[in-house]
């Protein structure tokens, strides 16, 4: 396995409250990577630190061997890291095909997905796409926002918190298309509250405690292991 | 062709079979307050490219308005230069400034963006109110020449016209054909990022977007059309002045744009008609004309928040509904 993306003991503070105490972590090509954590332990802060849209004032960022630590977010996009927000939000005032549309065209990367190969993985989009995004309900936003990810022809999807607030039978046919993404070979770094989402997907995890690295591992391990898991995960 | 862009397009032959007529009532007054209104009406619309559709809100566009009309102006009386070629020259001017203004705005966002482009804006007036030798300094650069519009004479009806009315159609036709690209430049695909600029301007960026390089073509290409506006402004004013430069003269397109509605693209134009008309109409009658003005637009802005043209498609939008 080739590393694709490598944390380097990064440092990031919002002006100057900080958030993450050196993160070190490391995807490499076709994993999924799971990194777990309660709420405000810093997943969000680090997905922002890869994307470059809160840079880190300590430490490196690595793309492929090459050192791309505060890169313009565009940038980043460009040398193919999708990010999917936890917020979710699309262009409220562009219908979904113009959401498409303008992300395919400025993420430049020409690949296999096209607006037509997402309305075949999700076919209620194809529906839909002549509304504008703001009516859409959470469910369709958010496959709205990986939809808009996949167009960019990323080699690495971050997606932050993608089930949360979603109805239990909409994760479940998002645990379903995530997979299929997976089963094609795309790398995901994937930010999750929910254990049953995340550990069903994961083939490794990071957990994270107050900004820093408690636990990494296969995820598995945490998985049949409940005693670790409640120890590292436990309210 | 989808229902939108219909209505769209027959709002806009509608709106230019109305000004074309205007001449036909027969009175200077009228094609004066005319020519006003379309060549302001040209300037907010370019303003709106900015506000409207970008979300960057310019206090200092009158600068390239200025210069569009400076450089224009100079031209033509000083250097003879044919009237088309100076008028695009007048456009060139105001584009290559807000290129190079713009370059150092985009750098910054929201409030301390307004601030840098009235900085500019300011410096510009500065230059314009001292530059003796160039711009007349404080007493302006009077008597810019009328274009020669013999060439219209072959035509039926508006060859037989008074000159003044000659040159409204000449404004009219290039401003129609400015308005068009402008629209053209709003609903492509360069429209829509800027669109999602303004929506989320983080958001934009992780999707792939250079955000500052599209601010800086947007604002580069609102200061063409506003020195555009500009060249035509200072041949319909005989003259060229400082205060084509100034601050308030930038507050006042923005009144238009925020009056006439700058989520719409024929907003902006309906602000200026409405802003031109009621001004003309008051001053004429009372000296507090300001106050009563001032009183007028708070009513309207409380009135309509969304400017006049957004409550009219809210209204045409209900209408719609209802009918369903």
């Amino acid at each position: 396995m080739t590393g694709l993306l490598e944390l380097d003991d990064i440092h990031t503070a919002y002006g100057t409250s900080l958030v993450l105490f050196g993160v070190s972590l490391e995807i490499c090509r076709g994993e999924c990577v799971c990194l777990l954590g309660r709420n405000g332990v810093g997943k969000t802060t680090t997905m922002r630190s890869i994307m470059g849209l809160t840079p880190p004032y300590k430490g490196r960022v690595r793309w492929k061997g090459e050192d791309v630590t505060g890169s313009h977010p565009h940038r980043m996009a460009r040398r193919g890291i999708g990010f999917v927000p936890e917020d979710r939000r699309i262009f409220s005032e562009l219908s979904v095909w113009e959401n498409l549309d303008v992300a395919q065209r400025s993420a430049k990367r020409p690949g296999p997905w096209t607006i037509e190969a997402v309305y075949a993985l999700f076919p209620k989009l194809r529906e839909l796409s002549k509304r504008p995004g703001g009516v859409l309900s959470g469910g369709e936003q958010q496959m709205l926002t990986i939809a808009r990810t996949l167009v960019g022809n990323p080699e690495l999807l971050l997606l932050d918190e993608p089930s949360e607030g979603l109805a239990p039978v909409v994760v479940e046919s998002l645990l379903a298309q995530v997979k299929r993404l997976k089963a094609e070979g795309l790398t995901i770094l994937l930010a999750e509250q929910g254990l049953d989402f995340s550990l069903a997907l994961a083939d490794r995890a990071y957990v994270l405690q107050k900004g820093s690295v408690r636990f990494s591992g296969p995820a598995g391990e945490l998985r049949e292991n409940v005693e670790l898991r409640d120890n590292l995960l436990a309210l | 062709m989808r229902r939108q862009t219909v209505t769209g397009v027959v709002v806009s032959a509608a709106l230019f079979v109305i000004a074309a007529t205007v001449p036909v009532l027969g009175s200077r007054y009228y094609t004066f307050v005319a020519t006003d209104i379309v060549i302001f009406a040209m300037l907010a619309t370019s303003l709106n490219l900015l506000v409207g559709l970008s979300g960057l809100v310019s206090f200092g566009h009158a600068a390239y308005f200025g210069v569009g009309a400076y450089v224009c102006g100079i031209l033509m009386k000083a250097g003879g230069v044919p009237f088309l070629a100076a008028w695009l020259l007048g456009g060139v001017g105001g584009a290559l400034l807000a290129g190079v203004f713009g370059y150092f705005c985009v750098r910054l966002t929201r409030v301390y963006f307004s601030m840098l482009t009235l900085a500019f804006a300011q410096i510009v007036w500065a230059v314009c109110f001292k530059w003796n030798d160039v711009t007349g300094g404080e007493q302006g650069y009077p008597d810019v020449p009328m274009p020669d519009l013999a060439f219209l004479d072959w035509l039926p009806w508006i060859g037989s016209l008074r000159s003044g009315d000659k040159f409204y159609f000449v404004v009219l036709m290039l401003a129609t054909v400015s308005m068009l690209a402008m629209r053209r430049i709003a609903n492509s695909s360069f429209g829509r990022i800027l669109t999602c600029i303004r929506d989320n301007l983080e958001r934009t960026q992780f999707i792939g977007i250079d955000v500052r390089r599209h601010q800086l073509v947007v604002f580069t290409i609102a200061g063409g059309f506003a020195g555009l506006a500009g060249g035509l402004f200072g041949i319909f004013n005989r003259g060229v002045f400082p205060d084509f430069c100034y601050w308030p003269k930038s507050a006042e397109v923005l009144i238009m744009t925020i009056l006439g509605g700058m989520y719409s693209f024929w907003g902006p134009s309906i602000g200026a008609a409405v802003l031109i008309i009621l001004n003309q109409y008051i001053v004429s009658r009372t000296e507090y004309w300001p106050l009563v003005l001032g009183a007028i637009m708070l009513a309207l802005l409380f009135a309509f928040p969304r400017g006049i043209a957004g409550a009219v498609g809210a209204a045409w939008r209900s209408r719609d509904r209802f009918n369903a």
